[in-house]
């Protein structure tokens, strides 16, 4: 649109018209604080922290969306007048303060015992506008309630600022819509349909409303204590695995820039958190390729239940058991990477040291919060009243156990995987990204079907932040339709397209979290104030794809670990055992 | 050919009253005296003049018989009815008369008022759209449809100067005038508030139960104007008698071509559905009334966007008060001048208000605009009742103000309400006398407002019910000057920072009280007392020991056992244990026991 004048805090600038006066200042280099704003997800001018002067309006306006208007006649002069914008004056600073005094008197403000205590976004404005006094209104307040009934994460809505970004990213964004606003006026709370507790509702434990959560109300079940103990019973033999996303994440628990690689230290964090195994997910994720490539060369032969479709995250998988039962049977059987790596940690593994697997303790970090969901699932363990994979914890608590063991992560030489499963090809460490899986699938079933090395690795169309992605590919005169979708917006929108037959696929992933696993539930919590102008899922993103052109190993099926375990083991991909042990199967679940 | 011709009210007020009951009794007496061929009986509505329901007049005397019980019905017919004796102790009186009024329009009541949004209430059979039509139903619609353009009916409103009777008071043709681009080329929404929440108020209802036709063809001109082809009217539940009698007008207009495809034979295509709210005062906020009609929690939006460009669905949409589409017939029939001709500068037209309180004429009134409170009072209302002096008079329910005694004389319209700190609100008047507490009148406003709000903006939801926590503090007589600016300054808060009309003038009921009565909250906070007499946590029931014969008729009486004393010993309360219920007071009968 057109760029045009306006004044804000007494000077002069151009901007452009129609965008929201928040963003407008950004552009210029004025901040103005915000609470509830999320970029396209929640634009509801609710908190009213964002509110400023606009000349001629009737009250203060809200910032976040008041858009920018053109010039205005003078109906005397016939001059015309530019918008003019204050964002600082002592009404406005007045303002914002009584808005923070107000939501403190309702707010739980025991924030040395919170883990959002540093990162959270109101403790932070109430800092920078020097409250005073917490107690300002004190008045009494209706009987929140604190919701521990899910497996991944505590609802605790005594900290509820009533932002409503988890109501609209669970419902605008992943289409799932299992928690609102209850009642109404002072006794609006966040809750399920009928006060229903969230672990019996069809919440998919994706954790995105802890994601972009402003306070301490949203959080996961931290089980870093349930590894502490393991690490130091001497009984235990404990190893962890390192999902590819993490390697992009975790640095910004130290106050690294986003999208930083830090594979190296966190190989060395961990191995001086006591470790005895320190391994690479990427390593199964191979693995995964290796059995879904061949299960999709399979039915993409015989034409039978096509479109085979990703399994590998938990949130799509409780997604489709609940509301797309008549998709279940393309669900490919394959485990995900955590999950074939807890299978063979307490078989293959196991047999190799010479350990019982009821000594082995299994670890995993994930960016994810639905892996706790997925590590409860005692459906097809390997082992028959084992755990596959014993504590599943997300890269924030991973952080907060380094961080607690007094480790200066920063300051780490780099370190290397332990073998067996220390080596991922750069097909496995793509797996975080949106359309990785897929890229990777596409680099082992394409030298299957063709027969001859690939001469480009990259598989552009199916990269990209796009919420649907679409490509068909010509491998030795098979053509092959493929497509990607991450957020359960777009997967539902995507399915409804193949099930009326408007499109047809052979092979689509799904991700459950917009932008892939980079974008996880579990992943360290970017503020909104970055996350409205920076597109965090597409850094991570890249920093993944930057590590793969930087691995020696770049396809799956090259992986000399990966030719190991089945000379050693499965034999070949899809053989009996490999079926015992790497897959699973799926289970309907009603639809509320 | 009808001799006589009874009209009944059956407006809710008198049918609460009984009406029901006494229709059918007169129908049936009417029947057993062979006079039915003779006799028309019209279930019609509101008069207005609610407090002497249920309320009968017979033409073409135009004997107006209140409070009409159903064993005066045989009086009636055989007296009035048969010999043509009016039954004169049954006719309405004027309280403080002597004589036996007989003639409606010279009544006091009536005398100074102008029926124009109100004009065929309590006239017609609101379930008959030929009485509607004999009273030049429709001729409005037909007459836009053939013989102007739509941007000559958007003129023509503008020209009268009508502005929205809901409250704020907007330029009706303003509004459909920034509705009015790209006709034909999108779809665009007609909408009706019958969502009259402010307490008190009943202009709407009577409008929507006495002369449901006017809403339609009003809303089908709009359409016309803005080129919409549909419209809603979202109608409290809590008003079943008006939603019955819109069912059947929109029946009826559609069995007669009224309303439906190709009206009066023209490419015009519009019709009107019902939606029912459910209990919340705030969808009587545009964007939230629009987000209800969506089927999402009814919670307003941030402005811009302004519904004209995207209301209901996203699409333009104009939203309108019932009372003023009432308005809209007339104009086109009568004319831009004739309404302009009515009320001042800048406030064309009249009014209707729901009189209320402690007043004799309690009932609904419509006055020109710039009708002064005084005469409202003193003349149109009878007088404040039982000797009592009047103290002000709250306009615009929980968004509003007072007028205090200083101001009776100020002309009642638009901007002048504005000026004095209170506002015209959708016309709910309530009267209050020197037994009134003005602490305690701002303290029920807002807590009905702290009930109402819908939760999502932080000033309102936590904000206004803190600043009622507040008021609390200060009627229980634990409040302290500095609470008077600290309340003052989240009131100001408050009115700057919320995000719709709803927070945005909860506080003026206590900013209003504060600016004329601060003299009131003064003795609440520093002298501990109320002076009206009503804040019971400052109360002291005192049994006056030179009155008192120890009787021990309160100590029997008294259900908490606070008073003790021997017979034929003075008595005594104990202050921590009355709890204030007053029975002590009833029952002593030598009036010794006072509050203070």
């Amino acid at each position: 649109m057109a760029m045009v004048p306006v004044k804000i805090n007494g000077k002069n600038y151009n901007v452009e018209q129609g965008i929201s006066i928040l963003e407008a200042c950004r552009s210029v280099g004025i901040d103005i604080p915000t609470l509830c704003y999320l970029k396209d997800i929640n634009e509801i001018g609710a908190c009213r922290i964002c509110l400023c002067e606009v000349k001629g309006a009737r009250s203060l306006v809200a910032a976040c969306v008041y858009p920018i208007d053109p010039p205005r006649k003078d109906r005397v002069t016939g001059e015309l007048i530019p918008m003019e914008i204050v964002t600082n004056s002592e009404t406005v600073i007045k303002s914002r303060k009584m808005t923070l005094e107000l939501i403190l008197s309702t707010h739980n403000k025991s924030c040395l015992s919170c883990v959002r205590s540093g990162s959270c976004e109101l403790q932070k404005l109430c800092h920078e506008y020097g409250i005073e006094d917490e107690n300002a209104f004190v008045g009494e307040n209706p009987p929140f309630e604190i919701d521990t009934t899910a497996t991944h994460m505590i609802r605790d809505n005594t900290k509820c600022i009533l932002c409503r970004r988890c109501t609209a990213v669970c419902s605008k964004l992943q289409h799932v819509g299992v928690i609102g606003p209850n009642d109404r006026g002072f006794n609006t709370h966040i809750g399920c349909a009928f006060e229903a507790d969230l672990g019996e509702v069809t919440c998919i434990s994706c954790g995105q409303c802890i994601n972009v959560c402003p306070t301490g109300a949203l959080h996961e079940k931290d089980e870093t204590q349930k590894v502490f103990d393991a690490l130091a019973d001497p009984k235990k033999h404990v190893i962890i695995q390192t999902a590819p996303s993490v390697r992009v994440g975790l640095g910004e628990c130290f106050g690294m820039p986003i999208g930083s690689i830090v594979t190296g230290k966190m190989v060395a964090a961990c191995k001086m958190l006591g470790f005895d195994g320190v391994f690479d997910t990427n390593f199964t994720a191979d693995l995964t390729i290796m059995e879904e490539a061949t299960e999709f060369l399979e039915r993409y032969t015989k034409k039978e239940n096509l479109p085979l479709i990703t399994s590998c995250s938990p949130g799509w998988i409780k997604f489709c058991e609940h509301y797309h039962h008549d998709m279940i049977p393309h669900l490919s059987s394959c485990k995900s990477p955590q999950g074939m790596f807890g299978a063979i940690a307490k078989t293959y593994y196991a047999e190799k040291i010479g350990v019982d697997p009821k000594d082995i303790f299994s670890v995993s970090v994930m960016p994810c919060t639905a892996k706790k969901f997925e590590a409860s699932r005692h459906d097809h363990t390997a082992v028959e009243g084992l755990a596959d994979i014993d504590v599943a914890l997300t890269t924030r608590e991973l952080g907060r156990m380094i961080q607690r063991a007094g480790i200066r992560f920063t300051e780490l030489p780099d370190a290397e995987f332990d073998s067996p499963f220390g080596l991922g090809s750069g097909a496995g460490t793509i797996f975080g990204a949106t359309g990785g899986v897929m890229e990777a699938a596409l680099r082992t079933a394409a030298e299957i079907v063709t027969g001859k090395p690939l001469e480009k690795l990259e598989f552009n169309d199916v990269r990209g932040v796009a919420g649907i992605k679409e490509a068909t590919y010509e491998l030795a005169g098979n053509v092959i339709k493929v497509a990607v979708a991450s957020g359960l917006e777009n997967a539902d929108r995507l399915l409804r397209m193949v099930k009326s037959g408007e499109k047809y696929y052979d092979f689509i992933e799904i991700m459950a979290c917009p932008g892939g696993c980079v974008n996880g539930g579990g992943q360290p919590i970017v503020p909104a104030s970055v996350r409205n102008f920076v597109d965090v899922r597409a850094v991570r993103a890249a920093a993944l794809y930057q590590d793969d052109l930087n691995l020696p190993v770049r396809k799956s099926h090259e992986n000399p670990d990966i030719k190991s375990i089945y000379a050693e083991y499965f034999e070949k991909p899809g053989s009996h055992k490999a079926h015992e042990i790497l897959h699973t199967a799926y289970t309907k679940r009603p639809k509320y | 050919m009808y001799r006589p011709h009874v009209l009944v009210c059956c407006g809710t007020g008198c049918t609460s009253s009984g009406s029901a009951k006494v229709i059918e009794t007169l129908e049936a007496e009417i029947a057993k005296a062979g006079l039915s061929e003779e006799i028309k009986v019209t279930r019609t509505d509101c008069f207005g003049l609610c407090t002497v329901g249920p309320n009968m007049i017979v033409y073409p005397e135009g004997c107006f018989y209140s409070k009409v019980n159903v064993d005066d019905i045989p009086e009636i017919v055989a007296e009035h009815l048969l010999k043509g004796r009016p039954v004169k102790r049954l006719l309405y009186k004027k309280p403080v008369e002597k004589d036996t009024i007989t003639c409606l329009d010279h009544t006091d009541f009536f005398r100074k008022q102008k029926r124009v949004a109100l004009r065929n209430c309590g006239l017609i059979n609101p379930e008959s759209i030929e009485e509607y039509i004999a009273m030049d139903g429709y001729e409005a619609l037909g007459k836009c449809l053939t013989e102007y353009t739509p941007d000559q009916v958007i003129q023509t409103i503008l020209d009268s100067g009508l502005r929205g009777r809901g409250g704020a008071g907007f330029p009706t043709g303003m509004k459909w005038r920034f509705a009015a681009g790209n006709r034909g080329q999108v779809q665009k929404y007609v909408c009706c508030n019958a969502d009259e929440g402010d307490p008190g108020a009943f202009m709407d209802r009577s409008v929507l139960e006495g002369d449901p036709h006017c809403v339609l063809e009003a809303m089908a001109i709009a359409g016309y104007a803005i080129g919409a082809t549909q419209g809603y009217i979202y109608v409290r539940a809590e008003y079943p008698i008006a939603v019955k009698r819109l069912e059947i007008a929109i029946e009826q207009a559609r069995k007669y071509g009224l309303l439906g495809k190709n009206i009066f034979g023209t490419d015009f295509c519009f019709d009107i559905e019902l939606r029912l709210g459910a209990g919340a005062f705030v969808c009587g906020e545009e964007t939230a009334l629009m987000t209800s009609i969506e089927g999402k929690r009814g919670e307003p939006r941030p402005r811009p966007p302004f519904p004209a460009s995207k209301g209901l669905f996203q699409q333009p949409t104009i939203l309108n008060n019932v009372e003023t589409y009432a308005n809209i017939p007339q104009i086109i029939l009568k004319g831009p001048q004739w309404f302009a001709s009515m009320g001042t500068e800048k406030s064309k037209g009249t009014k209707v208000f729901a009189l209320g309180g402690k007043i004799h004429n309690t009932g609904l009134v419509e006055i020109p605009m710039g009708t002064t409170l005084r005469e409202i009072v003193e003349e149109i209302g009878g007088g404040v009742p039982n000797g009592k002096k009047f103290k002000a008079a709250q306009t615009g329910g929980p968004s509003g103000g007072c007028i205090s005694a200083e101001n009776m004389d100020v002309p009642i319209d638009y901007d002048n309400l504005i000026a004095i700190g209170t506002m015209m609100g959708s016309g709910g008047m309530i009267i209050m006398d020197e037994d009134n507490c003005m602490v305690d009148i701002a303290k029920f406003f807002l807590q009905f407002t702290v009930d109402e709000s819908c939760g999502k903006c932080t000033p309102c939801r936590v904000g206004t019910r803190r600043l009622l926590e507040m008021l609390e503090k200060i009627t229980a007589g634990n409040g302290t000057l500095e609470d008077l600016d600290k309340m003052e300054a989240l009131c100001y808060y408050i009115k700057n920072n919320s995000l719709c009309g709803l927070g945005q003038t909860a506080p003026n009921p206590v900013l209003s009280t504060l600016r004329y009565f601060r003299d009131e909250y003064i003795a609440h906070v520093v002298d501990k007392t109320c002076p009206a007499g009503v804040c019971k946590g400052l109360l002291h029931f005192y049994i006056q020991p030179d009155k008192c014969r120890g009787c021990t008729a309160c100590a029997r009486i008294c259900p908490v056992s606070a008073i003790s004393g021997k017979v034929r010993e003075v008595h005594v309360i104990d202050q921590t244990k009355c709890i204030k219920c007053g029975s002590c007071i009833e029952k002593c009968k030598f009036g010794a026991i006072i509050k203070k």
